[in-house]
């Protein structure tokens, strides 16, 4: 089709057609953002975090007595592992993703230590005897603690662990002693030392940064035995089929509270864990998608309103073209190419709009850089809404009939 | 003369209603969503003590060694080691001074058969509630001397006042925080200032209802309380004695009566870091002193992602505006001959352009009372989600007022194009055409 006539008649109404063009590229703009947050938001909410979240309850009890630990947390865990349907239960000092989060510098040479800056910051999960099962950890190398292991350790006056034993992340391994085998190797923070026995799939730490953060799953696991843990061990978590677990939450809860009348229980499953630590997340990203989806349909409303004005104004012209031999798809493709040569427009301003305030984002807000495929994916979803807005009027168009042209205005 | 195009406006409104309806809920929905979050950002942002946040300041300084691990983002830290925050505390060199850590405390209702619940609290220095402005109910702060002989006295919150001794004047009581015993000495009016500004880099919300008590720090930390958020800067042998460990936990506030006081006090804290550094303790000369506003700034309080909502939603505002604009000018120029008539019968481009521009307001406030429903919508959804500060979130007069500015400014702008037009048209041809 020839495109000549179209763009003369465009020249004509300069400022309509502008306005077309205008409003195109600020949704195209506005849209590649919003999309780019909102897929960043998701890839958070569904970070990877290697422990069996669908299966966990836990119950946090707090306001102890730590000089009773010893005696009192196994009577806690025989009470749990008594309910019926728990298949583990154990105590350990914080949950991924649970905010309460204990981190430390360590390094891979004994004199680094804390002071320096390439040692790293790790954050420790101490596990009480059979944490590794309840959590659902999964060995990548080496072993999990062994009995001996859990005995020895205790807190004395450090806020290190008096062990000499530790578990690691796989990201943690492949970051501390980058290709080499991490079990056997010791990590320091003076004057600390311990020895890598196992290596675990990556489990998030309580507390992480970004999405894109490399330090997301910097984590360590020590062995705690029961009476040295000076009241570090509080979460209690019990493992069950997912059926059961919202049951296990409630009975866990009511069990602890029972069998410790000076202290404060409180329960809930892993997956509440998860939701509430990115709630802040999920709203935002419902609210770009409420604002994406109400944006294009302005956008769309406005193309079918100048769409309308514009075929009205030129019945008269419709019907001349029709009565000198032009078909109803003429008419129609008319119309269509007429939008997409404006979509056409406005998805280039568009996209170099788009581009433009995600590297101001950027600079600002230490947002990541957009993939390149958001631009032409926002350009076809403009165009595709260009061409649907545009398809009534046009119909419209066409539906003039030939004699129009005889009458006059 | 206004009446005549106010009644021409309506008259034109209802010719096309599918067009006046499209118009007025684009740019409601535009003011609806940048109402609702430019709410949620004030909120945020807001003076939590505006008669007093220009005097209160915010020391810090660095203990930690050269090279080290925790400054790497090369900023100050947020806290004080117990040995520094003793000794500016005690300098006396600001009108008034206090220390104060975050802490959880366990609180045993005195009811019978009543379980025991956690709540925050705050350790912390006599001069606290003079300092921040923290009215009483009931009872006072405690004295200086409570502070150094150690007494277990507290300062309770309303809300705890109402939930343990149902709202009487409970001063005198006791209060079993911890499995010991407290006296209370006063009770607070109702006291949260949005965000929690003196937890800052203590751990714990920005937002929310408040600390329940207020403990002298020696005796809390006698009673081994902890704090809430410990950053150690060096490996620590004893960490069961914070006081002497090489760990920052305290934050230390100042109230500063004018400039001169503030040339003075960061004079003294440079002299201090000096005298450290000659004594062999520090080995960093940096010092900060930010106002209480500045302090918030520079803690980044306000998430990015509210300001984003912002951006977002005056983008989408823009859109709408300019959607306006397009339906405005599409309808004035379906109008051209109607003007033609009016020009002819003798009105003048002026009077086109007024009764185009009151056309244009109109829509403009349908636009705003209706964007101010959707505003509201918005809120309550907000206050429905789980971010501690949702249940803050409502419409205040002033945002009330302004959403109708933004109305008609936006609506006034949408309608200037189409006005500039309309009154443009020359009238001959307009008549010749019908």
């Amino acid at each position: 089709m020839d495109i000549r006539p179209i763009l003369a008649s465009l020249r004509r109404h300069r400022i309509p057609a502008m306005l077309i063009v205008l409003e195109i590229a600020l949704a195209c703009a506005v849209l590649c953002n919003a999309v780019f947050m909102i897929s960043q938001r998701v890839a958070s909410i569904h970070l990877p975090n290697a422990i069996d979240e669908a299966g966990i309850a836990e119950v946090t009890l707090n306001g102890t007595d730590p000089e009773l630990a010893g005696s009192d947390i196994p009577r806690n865990l025989a009470a749990l592992r008594g309910l019926p349907g728990v298949q583990a239960a154990a105590v350990v000092s914080t949950l991924p993703l649970s905010q309460n989060n204990w981190g430390w510098g360590f390094s891979t040479k004994p004199e680094d230590a804390l002071t320096n800056r390439d040692s790293r910051n790790v954050s420790m999960y101490f596990l009480g005897s059979g944490g590794d099962a309840a959590l659902g950890l999964q060995l990548r190398g080496g072993r999990f603690f062994n009995d001996g292991d859990y005995a020895d350790s205790h807190f004395d006056k450090s806020p290190l662990p008096e062990t000499h034993v530790v578990l690691v992340t796989r990201s943690l391994a492949e970051k501390m002693w980058p290709g080499q085998p991490a079990v056997g190797k010791t990590m320091y923070s003076m004057p600390h030392y311990y020895t890598v026995v196992g290596v675990v799939a990556d489990v998030l730490r309580p507390y992480i940064g970004d999405v894109n953060s490399p330090a997301n799953y910097d984590a360590a696991f020590f062995p705690m035995s029961a009476a040295g843990s000076k009241g570090a061990l509080s979460h209690y978590v019990v493992r069950g089929a997912p059926r059961d677990r919202d049951r296990l939450v409630r009975e866990a809860e009511q069990k602890l509270a029972d069998l410790n009348p000076g202290g404060v229980a409180h329960g809930r499953s892993y997956a509440e864990i998860r939701r509430g630590y990115f709630a802040d997340m999920s709203s935002m990203a419902w609210m770009l998608v409420l604002v994406c989806v109400v944006m294009l349909a302005v956008t769309a409303f406005g193309i079918v309103g100048l769409t309308s004005f514009w075929v009205n104004q030129r019945r008269r012209q419709i019907g001349i073209r029709r009565a000198v031999g032009a078909s109803r798809a003429h008419i129609l493709q008319y119309f269509q190419t007429e939008n997409f040569l404006l979509s056409t427009g406005g998805v280039a301003l568009g996209m170099a709009l788009a581009f433009g305030i995600n590297v101001y984002l950027m600079h600002r807000y230490e947002m990541a850089r957009m993939p390149w495929f958001y631009l032409p994916a926002g350009a076809i979803a403009l165009w595709l809404i260009g061409q649907a807005s545009v398809l009534g009027p046009a119909l419209r168009a066409a539906a003039v009939p030939p004699v129009v042209a005889t009458r006059s205005a | 003369m206004l009446v005549y195009y106010l009644d021409l406006a309506i008259r034109s409104l209802r010719r096309n209603r599918v067009l006046t309806a499209l118009m007025v809920l684009a740019l409601a929905l535009g003011i609806g969503a940048s109402i609702t979050t430019l709410t949620v950002l004030r909120l945020l942002s807001g003076d939590p003590l505006p008669q007093k946040s220009a005097r209160l300041f915010y020391p810090q300084l660095d203990p930690s060694p050269k090279n080290s691990a925790v400054d790497s983002s090369g900023r100050l830290p947020r806290t004080m080691t117990y040995v520094d925050a003793m000794n500016l505390l005690h300098a006396h060199r600001a009108t008034r001074q206090a220390v104060m850590a975050l802490t959880q405390a366990k609180i045993m209702p005195p009811q019978a058969h009543a379980h025991p619940f956690f709540s925050d609290g705050v350790m912390t220095t006599a001069d606290f509630f003079t300092m921040f402005d923290a009215g009483f109910q009931y009872g006072s702060g405690w004295s200086t001397a409570d502070d150094e002989g150690g007494s277990q006295v507290v300062v309770i919150a309303s809300f705890l006042n109402d939930k343990l001794f149902d709202g009487a004047d409970s001063v005198g009581r006791m209060v079993r925080l911890n499995d010991h015993d407290f006296r209370v000495v006063g009770v607070l009016k109702p006291w949260a200032p949005q965000p929690r500004f003196y937890t800052l880099g203590l751990g714990g919300d920005h937002y929310g209802d408040g600390d329940a008590v207020f403990l002298p720090l020696k005796a809390a930390r006698a009673l081994k309380m902890g704090p809430q958020d410990t950053e150690c800067y060096q490996a620590v042998d004893d960490f069961t004695h914070l006081e002497t460990a090489p760990c920052e936990w305290l934050g230390l506030w100042v109230e500063l009566g004018d400039p001169s006081a503030v040339a003075g006090y960061r004079r003294f804290l440079d002299g201090y870091v000096k005298e450290q550094v000659a004594l062999g303790r520090f080995q960093r000369t940096e010092t900060s002193l930010l106002d209480l506003m500045g302090w918030l700034r520079d803690q980044h309080v306000v998430p990015d992602d509210v300001r984003l909502q912002v951006y977002l939603a005056f983008g989408f505002l823009l859109i709408c505006v300019v959607n306006t604009v397009g339906l405005l000018l599409a309808k004035c120029l379906r109008r051209s001959q109607e003007i033609g008539v009016r020009r002819a019968l003798g009105a003048t481009r002026r009077e086109i352009f007024v009764q185009f521009m009151v056309e244009a307001s109109i829509v403009g406030l349908a636009g705003g009372a209706l964007g101010l429903a959707f505003a509201e919508l918005g809120l309550f959804g907000i206050r429905h989600q789980p971010a501690q500060y949702a249940h803050l979130a409502h419409l205040d007069p002033a945002m009330f007022a302004f959403t109708f500015v933004v109305a008609l400014v936006a609506s006034l702008i949408a309608g200037l194009l189409p006005a500039w037009r309309a009154c443009l048209l020359a009238p001959a041809p307009q008549l010749k055409a019908m």
